[in-house]
């Protein structure tokens, strides 16, 4: 299952799983980051890092090591 | 389903029994970040909101006020979330406000919710947390000039039958809804009860059996009984803050909460999953069929403007640009209302001269009162263009794209992008850079951030650098013709403060403020244009907020230190020369003139020295010793704490020149190249001189920026911390620059 860090510029996904039950894991939830929801990814930081993502409807930025708590699957599998 | 709130139950006659008789409302205001909340807060409460703190915490309290159709009501802000799950003491007090508990603080009776209407999917989910609470409740759809710009349909009626409350579309920028929101304000306190605010059903049935469990068994142990809203956060709230204060009372509980949460999870219950679950499922329903976006809405690529804007080259190009230009605005735009103000600081100070007789009377008028409001004031310049900046760039969405760019620089020191503007601004000065540390959520990032804020090198400690380097540096040229080594003195001096911050932040980030790092979940909002208004309430806010709490106190050690200048001298005799110059019967420039001066400034000198200022400089001179200093420079240190630009002025008296100098003055530079020792030895050489540009570059001494940090902080810890270790810092910096210096001259 790919990881939510993994995808490239433009990729779309839908989310799997949010891992951790940890306040950061809350947060991304709160933020609508849930199973089921579709995700795209629209860019990254000058230095590589965050990532820029497109979720219902907002632009939201997570670091690497927040996207890699994510697992999505590709919406054609 | 009715509506609570519709005039068809009771015919607007307040005094039913449980609510209220007096005229007097109050509202709490809540909402998500950046929906325009504390703008619509400003248009329906205006600009004189009383700020305060709660009791322990960082949350600044603001109340505002209104009068509609004869009702009084009071709006009590909050801060801004997603979501009202407290993880944090801070985040505890939004939820104790609501719930009616939270010290210093009057019970509510109702709470209006500010929304993002364009992107309601998401912001429903905080609302669908405040029908949790059960209190009177209003949905706010602000941005609505948004909505009908972009062609998005909402079906406002349908909304309020399905949610069973009143909501009201409003634009806080553009003035609309404004007088609608306000009689739904007051219909909602004249007609509602608690009574009318059920909360929904959203959890499965285990979970409110699990619930129920919990509150009985909170009650048979601590006492109390434990409202629901509470319960609720108890038990989905791992690690919470509801959970670590109950567990405060009965430790024992843990394992019981534990083995619910266990009972639930194997229900198809997990915690805390369920939550986000349950609700944004909630949110769906409501939500179904009533929001109509147009195609392109939907699939709008990234911004154009965006794109440029985080782009790998040019982004990082155009943030430099313009945090240049935010630099250099306020070191030159500043410049003449800086100037004015102190002219017309003197303008004042010589209308009370030809006024009164000198005495300790006029000296306090003039050196400390005037002197100390114009301390204080002679600052505002700067923080307004500062936040006139921010204010800018926050309102039209590039504040988030700023920390988006700087982020995985500012992780390497532990801290997260959002720290960068405020550490930047700190080099204009630490006093709107704290105070810009409003923008970072995480308390740890915050208070670190802080802390550190006052080593960059602020615009005050530019007079002492130039004094220092254009006496005592040599203006050798390097590699060629154009690079000074004055030049490069002063740029080194200028990062000094930055790179020692390096290891500052990071020793905080492992130490005091330990734990996982804050994450940097971030919206990222859409661009557009700023509203002059919004910009104008925020540079209005943070000006008065700065002049009336840390003025005050300010303006107070100030008073103090002239004072301990002042005292216990006899005056007399400086008064009569005083008194003398100002009798109009000596000619301006004549050689009788110039002898009075020279006696007024030997006078002058005499009396500082014999000051309680001047003992402690005699005092604390075996300690400065080993910087090089002699009890001179010891005493122009003592006197710079309160403001470090005051050096200047105090040297010049030291050094019996009188105290109107400044560090352009010739005869001060020559004065402190020709000061002698005893022994014959001059005071000043190179070693003494970066010394005491270090101590300066180190040290904290600025009586606003300790004051800004204790109202930033809400407490007086964090202040006597920074101070600690900066002079610390500086003693330890001063020594080593001096006694490493010393080597290489005898060397």
């Amino acid at each position: 299952m790919p990881l939510l860090s993994e995808l490239r510029e433009g990729d779309q996904a839908i989310i799997e799983s949010v891992d951790g039950t940890d306040s950061i894991a809350m947060r991304l939830m709160e933020m609508g980051l849930l199973p089921e929801e579709p995700i795209e990814m629209i860019g990254r930081a000058p230095l590589g890092d965050p990532l820029e993502y497109r979720v219902s409807g907002c632009q939201i930025s997570l670091r690497k090591v927040e996207a890699s708590r994510i697992s999505v699957r590709l919406p054609t599998q | 389903m009715t509506v609570p709130g519709s005039k068809s139950e009771t015919t607007g006659k307040p005094a039913v029994s449980g609510k209220k008789t007096h005229t007097s409302h109050a509202i709490a205001v809540i909402g998500n970040p950046n929906t325009g909340k504390s703008t619509l807060f400003n248009a329906l409460a205006g600009m004189n909101a009383q700020v305060g703190n709660y009791p322990g915490v960082t949350v600044e309290k603001k109340v505002g006020r209104f009068r509609f159709q004869g009702r009084e009501i009071q709006l009590i802000d909050l801060p801004g979330t997603y979501s009202l799950s407290p993880r944090t003491a801070d985040e505890m007090v939004s939820v104790r406000v609501l719930l009616g508990t939270q010290k210093k603080a009057e019970p509510i009776d109702g709470v209006i919710c500010i929304v993002d209407a364009t992107n309601l999917d998401r912001n429903l989910y905080l609302f669908s947390q405040i029908l949790d609470l059960g209190i009177p409740a209003i949905l706010v759809l602000n941005m609505w000039d948004e909505v009908l710009k972009r062609d998005i349909a909402i079906d406002v009626q349908e909304l309020e039958n399905r949610l069973g409350v009143k909501v009201v579309p409003t634009s806080a920028r553009k003035g609309i809804g404004l007088d609608k929101l306000k009689s739904e304000i007051v219909s909602l306190v004249e007609n509602c009860s608690k009574a009318d605010f059920i909360p929904p059903k959203l959890f499965p049935d285990s979970f409110r059996e699990a619930k129920e469990q919990l509150q009985e068994e909170v009650e048979k142990r601590t006492g109390l009984p434990l409202p629901h809203f509470l319960a609720e956060r108890l038990l989905l709230d791992v690690h919470g803050e509801t959970e670590r204060e109950v567990l405060k009372e009965d430790q024992s509980l843990n394992s019981f909460i534990a083995n619910l949460r266990t009972e639930l999870a194997s229900k198809d219950c997990p915690i805390p999953a369920i939550e986000p679950r349950v609700r944004y499922q909630w949110v769906k329903q409501t939500l179904d069929g009533l929001v109509t976006k147009p195609e392109q809405v939907l699939k709008t690529k990234k911004d154009t403007l965006d794109q440029w804007l985080t782009h790998r080259f040019w982004g990082p190009v155009f943030f430099a640009a313009i945090m240049f230009l935010m630099f250099q605005a306020i070191y030159t735009w500043a410049g003449p209302l800086m100037d004015a103000i102190e002219s017309l600081q003197e303008m004042s100070a010589d209308f009370v001269m030809d006024l009164m007789a000198p005495g300790a009377l006029r000296s306090l008028i003039i050196d400390g009162l005037i002197g100390g409001v114009g301390s204080v004031v002679v600052f505002l310049p700067q923080i307004a263009i500062l936040f006139l900046f921010i204010a800018i760039l926050e309102d039209c969405g590039y504040m988030s794209r700023a920390a988006y760019i700087m982020d995985r620089l500012m992780t390497r020191v532990g801290l997260s992008g959002k720290s960068f503007v405020p550490l930047m601004s700190s080099y204009a000065c630490a006093i709107p850079g704290i105070m810009a540390t409003r923008t970072i959520e995480d308390r740890k990032d915050r208070f670190v951030t802080i802390l550190v804020a006052p080593l960059m090198s602020c615009s005050a400690r530019l007079p002492v650098y130039l004094l220092m380097i254009n006496a005592f540096i040599p203006n050798d040229s390097l590699f060629g013709t154009w690079i000074k080594t004055q030049a490069i003195v002063l740029f080194i001096f200028y990062i000094l403060g930055a790179v020692v911050a390096v290891p500052i932040a990071w020793l905080l980030k492992k130490t005091w403020f330990k734990g996982e790092p804050a994450p940097f979940v971030m919206e990222l909002p859409s661009f557009k244009l700023p509203s002059i208004r919004v910009v104008f309430d925020r540079v209005y806010d943070r000006s008065k907020a700065f002049v009336m709490r840390a003025g005050t106190l300010i303006f107070l050690t100030t008073v103090v230190v002239w004072a301990a200048g002042y005292f216990p001298g006899d005056h007399q005799k400086l008064d009569q020369v005083d008194a003398q110059l100002e009798g109009g019967t000596i000619e301006e420039g004549s050689p009788a003139e110039d002898q009075l001066q020279e006696q007024r400034r030997v006078l002058a000198a005499s009396l500082l020295n014999e000051s309680f200022l001047g003992r402690a400089g005699h005092a604390i001179e075996p300690v400065v010793r080993p910087l090089g200093w002699d009890w001179r420079i010891g005493v122009g240190v003592l006197a710079s704490f309160p403001a470090r630009e005051v050096i200047v002025g105090t040297l010049g008296t030291i050094y019996s020149l009188g105290g109107d100098v400044d560090e352009e003055d010739p005869q001060l530079r020559d004065r402190l190249k020709s000061a002698r020792h005893s022994n014959g030895e001059p005071v000043f050489n190179i070693p003494v001189a970066l010394s005491v540009m270090v101590f300066f570059a180190l040290c904290a001494q600025c009586g606003a920026t300790l004051m800004v940090m204790r109202r930033e902080t809400n407490s007086w810890k964090w202040p006597i911390f920074s101070f600690t270790y900066m002079t610390t810092l500086a003693y330890l910096g001063a020594l080593l620059t001096y006694q490493i210096g010393m080597l290489f001259i005898k060397g």
